[in-house]
């Protein structure tokens, strides 16, 4: 007997390659936010394989505060020459000047990263927007529809979202409004790293567990990229990966011996710290992600 | 266990998907916090975080499961769950997706949208109230929207001291309301939220339940054989191009099982080909079956676009304009008959009118109620006629190919959700006439420079449309254009419109199916009203044999200038002198829908004039009509 069932995992990806092109089939410009984390990668892979044996029929954009790793940018880079990808990368222009010392992170994230992001899909005329959002990452994400509707300001209004039914998206918009597609949203973290493992995705080098010279702040393990410790701030070394990718200045490291895919997988079901705790930013205030979303953020 | 047998593992997981549907007062964000904590994938900050704002608003020790669940910022003020989160988790044979729902009436649409996913709905019941109307409504819309498997919970047993006759009385009430509903599987089970009682493990508190607890129904259901693995439909999504030497037709599988070498009919052109192969990354397939999202090529270059739909030839879905549906109204305003509301179905989008709203149900009581507006959270039978054919089944038979949305034309929200059922034939369908909405929303009417007054008095004559109705060759037309000949001769300005000479110009292309004939009769009544307004008489000579739809035309027309005649004749009468051929051809069942034969035909109930044509003839039909438009003062106008 002929078993018709597919796992979780397929499951996921054929819901995933069909918003993929759902959205390529319904909007005129499409672009997909890439932000070299394992979330990105994951997505890359889906939407290659939701357009085999064609190309990716969008651009990727990478909306850069400037403040990302070395690594990143390096695994960014190198990705985009093996795959002959079309990568476009998006500063602000007061990237420079902007920074969390100064400002503070809110002020920070507001800028470099919300307000970039808006003024590069405005300028692209971009009118879909493919995000690595996951609903399991975080409380107010938990409501977010696989269809995201933004205003001409690109805001998020989480009381007057489009009511989501079966796999049927709405993607009427006027112009100027736009859409987030989030393809991956029924994905937990779990499996994202297993598939990643069964897929053989490469990732940054920055989630696996090796020594590096940090610096302890306000409870988190700091990569320093610039070398410039606060006062009464030591460099030490510490056996330490990233469970998340953002900002180096905001995006602490965890102690950790994982080395491998299946041992990050391996930790990751013994030690439970949900994967954001990490990041600085969402600790701001008491629902600082949705304060974030309504204004435009992922 | 190693991590290399625990990734083995965890790859072969399956997936349900459950919604959950109560208020907070039945401890369904408990139970729900109950499941993910209890499960272990509560992760510990987010029980810290959870315990600084429970430190900040109350002394409360215990961890608050519902603030792990409530997500966003008004919630958390309000205490209420106002919109569907969804939620993971996982044990070492499945992975869940919980679309978690609120109660409240006044989110049914919600309730609909978290039960279209789901395999499977937990229905919580309060032990200490029973059934209620709020528990009847979660079945009621469950029931609806399908969701194959249903699990009733009565949670708070630890309030009512663990009693299993107060469970049992629950149970026997709600078997009594489920049975007007169509689940095929319901499971009762006594729990404690709050304290974990049969939620993971089995209580040692209700010794006397023999039956699984929460999680392990959760797990074992048997959810594989609820798809439909029969019909074939594959809707086409995207069509791919990559180089002059590949055209793939990109879609999920929605039902059946498409192999390669298979032949299939592409709809609506009905196009003939075999499948040549199915295309993924990971390397071709033999065999596609749902949900998988895959690439068909076919042997022959056929024109496949998006919105259009694979099948396999000895089995097609229904492919029709005219349809009949259950509506979750989902929008703030209330539905607008006059709007052509966009459809999205499978991969297709159109516009869709509103024919009529046969009923409301009262989700509390599963009553039927009379129709009005069907406003938000209400649910009503709805039918449609769609612009362009859409390729569907019932949505008992097939979600995939039975559900759509309609999406508003002005504000592009997604205003309701909608069932197809098929208990009646397209063709007995009522149907209706619409103005488009896209005059109603966007232009007013110009207005003419020549007042009506004037053009009465430079044609000595008032508009009107005179309108015979009645059986095929009851001598309409030859009445018509013997009237028209004596108005001429006494110098009135008129026109005649008669079907089949409609049918050559304007309404060419339209069928003698319900929803055409009434387009057929917007365009007729549209042009009758036209030249009214110019001062014409129009002498229309139509079968139509629907009452209602006489009605529309009056409205479209003008009351004040609308004169019904009945041409009253019996079909036998008809028939001997029928020079068409449709009576044989009606009788042999060749022609469907004729007046008379195999449709009814609905006199008028009070026309301006009958005419017995069977003993009137025609000329004398005729000077009646003349004394009616001058004792109507339409033709000679009287100065008096």
């Amino acid at each position: 007997m002929i078993e018709y069932s597919l796992t979780h995992l397929k499951q996921l990806e054929a819901e995933s390659i069909h918003i993929f092109r759902e959205v390529v089939a319904e909007f005129e410009r499409p672009v997909m936010l890439y932000s070299v984390g394992k979330d990105s990668s994951v997505m890359l892979r889906l939407a290659q394989k939701a357009f085999h044996p064609g190309k990716m029929p969008f651009p990727l954009l990478h909306v850069d505060t400037g403040y990302k790793f070395k690594q990143m940018y390096e695994f960014r880079d190198e990705l985009v020459k093996e795959l002959g990808l079309e990568l476009l990368v998006h500063k602000h222009k007061r990237s420079g000047e902007m920074n969390p010392f100064d400002f503070g992170t809110q002020k920070c994230c507001a800028v470099l990263k919300t307000e970039a992001l808006l003024t590069s899909l405005r300028e692209g005329e971009y009118d879909a927007a493919f995000g690595g959002a996951r609903r399991e990452e975080e409380k107010s994400r938990a409501k977010e529809r696989v269809y995201s509707f933004r205003d001409g300001f690109g805001q998020w209004d989480p009381k007057n979202q489009r009511p989501e039914l079966w796999s049927l998206y709405n993607a009427k918009v006027n112009k100027g409004e736009t859409i987030r597609a989030f393809p991956i949203s029924n994905w937990t973290e779990l499996d994202v790293w297993q598939y990643i493992y069964m897929e053989n995705i490469p990732i940054v080098p920055m989630y696996f567990a090796e020594e590096r010279e940090v610096v302890i702040r306000d409870g988190q393990i700091i990569l320093l990229e610039d070398g410039k410790t606060l006062p009464g701030e030591e460099l030490r070394k510490e056996v330490c990966r990233f469970r998340s990718l953002g900002c180096h200045y905001c995006t602490g490291a965890v102690r950790s011996n994982a080395r491998t895919v299946p041992e990050i997988i391996e930790e990751m079901m013994t030690v439970r710290v949900s994967e954001r705790a990490t990041r600085v930013i969402d600790h701001d205030t008491e629902g600082s992600m949705e304060l974030k979303k309504r204004e435009g953020y992922f | 266990m190693t991590i290399d047998e625990f990734l083995a593992e965890n790859e072969k997981k399956d997936l349900l998907r459950f919604s959950t549907a109560g208020s907070i007062d039945d401890g369904k964000s408990t139970l729900i916090g109950r499941l993910l904590h209890d499960s272990k994938n509560v992760y510990e900050d987010q029980i810290q975080s959870v315990k600084n704002v429970t430190h900040d608003k109350s002394s409360k020790e215990e961890i608050d499961f519902a603030l792990l669940t409530d997500g966003l910022k008004a919630e958390r003020e309000q205490g209420i769950t106002i919109d569907v989160a969804y939620r993971y988790f996982s044990t070492p044979k499945r992975k869940f997706i919980i679309a978690d729902t609120p109660g409240h009436e006044q989110y049914t649409r919600n309730m609909a949208t978290g039960a279209s996913t789901a395999n499977l709905a937990i229905v919580l019941i309060d032990a200490r109230y029973g059934v209620l109307p709020q528990t009847k409504r979660h079945s009621f819309i469950t029931a609806l929207l399908g969701v194959p498997h249903m699990v009733v919970a009565v949670n708070k047993m630890d309030l009512v001291d663990f009693s299993e006759d107060v469970f049992e009385q629950i149970r026997s009430d709600f078997s009594r309301f489920a049975a007007k509903l169509t689940v095929p599987d319901i499971r009762f089970i006594p729990i404690s939220a709050l304290l974990g009682d049969n939620v993971v493990d089995r209580s040692s508190n209700m010794t006397w339940y023999k039956g699984e607890a929460l999680l392990e129904i959760l797990e074992n259901v048997y959810v594989a054989s609820d798809r439909n693995l029969i019909d074939l439909r594959f809707p086409v999504q995207y069509v791919l191009r990559p180089h002059l030497d590949f055209r793939g037709y990109c879609g999920q599988v929605a039902s059946g099982v498409i192999r390669k070498g298979d032949e299939v009919t592409a709809l609506p052109s009905k196009k003939k080909t075999r499948v040549e192969s199915i295309v993924t990354y990971d390397g071709e397939i033999e065999r596609a079956y749902p949900p998988m999202s895959v690439t068909v090529t076919l042997e022959d270059e056929l024109d496949v676009s998006r919105g259009e739909m694979l099948v396999h030839s000895h089995n097609m879905p229904h492919a029709d304009r005219h349809f009949e549906a259950m509506l979750v109204w989902m929008g703030e305003e209330p539905m607008d008959v006059n709007t052509a509301y966009g459809i999205k179905h499978t991969t297709r989008t159109a516009r869709a009118r509103i024919d009529e709203l046969r009923y409301k149900v009262d989700v509390n009581t599963l009553k039927r109620m009379a129709p009005g507006d069907l406003a938000l959270n209400e649910i009503g039978r709805v039918v449609f006629t769609s612009m362009t054919p859409i390729f569907f089944d019932s949505y008992v038979k097939n979600q995939a190919t039975g559900s759509f949305i309609l999406i508003d034309p002005v504000s592009n929200s997604t205003v309701a959700a909608g069932m197809i059922i098929e208990r009646e034939s397209a063709d007995r369908l009522p149907s209706r006439i619409t103005h488009g909405s896209e005059e109603a929303v966007s232009a007013r009417r110009y207005e003419s420079q020549v007042q009506t007054g004037e053009r009465e008095e430079r044609l000595a004559q008032r508009p009107a449309t005179i309108w015979l109705t009645g059986l095929t060759s009851s001598g309409k037309t030859s009445i018509v254009y013997a009237t028209e000949k004596k108005l001429f001769d006494l110098g009135a300005t008129c026109v005649v419109l008669n079907g089949r000479n409609v049918r050559l110009g304007l309404s060419r292309g339209l069928d003698f199916g319900s929803t055409d004939r009434a387009e057929h009769l917007r365009r007729v009544a549209e042009v009758a009203s036209l030249l009214n307004d110019s001062g014409i008489i129009t002498l229309c000579a139509f079968v139509s044999p629907s009452a209602a739809i006489r009605d529309q035309v009056k409205e479209l027309v003008g009351e004040d200038r609308f004169l019904e005649i009945h041409v009253d004749a019996t079909a036998e009468w008809c028939e001997k002198r029928d020079e068409t051929g449709l009576y044989e051809k009606a009788k042999s069942g060749v022609v469907q829908n004729m007046a008379g034969v195999n449709a009814d035909y609905e006199e008028p109930e009070f026309p301006a004039l009958t005419l017995p044509i069977e003993t009137l003839g025609v000329e004398e039909s005729a000077t009646q009509i003349m004394s009616l438009l001058r004792e109507r003062n339409i033709f000679p106008i009287s100065n008096g």
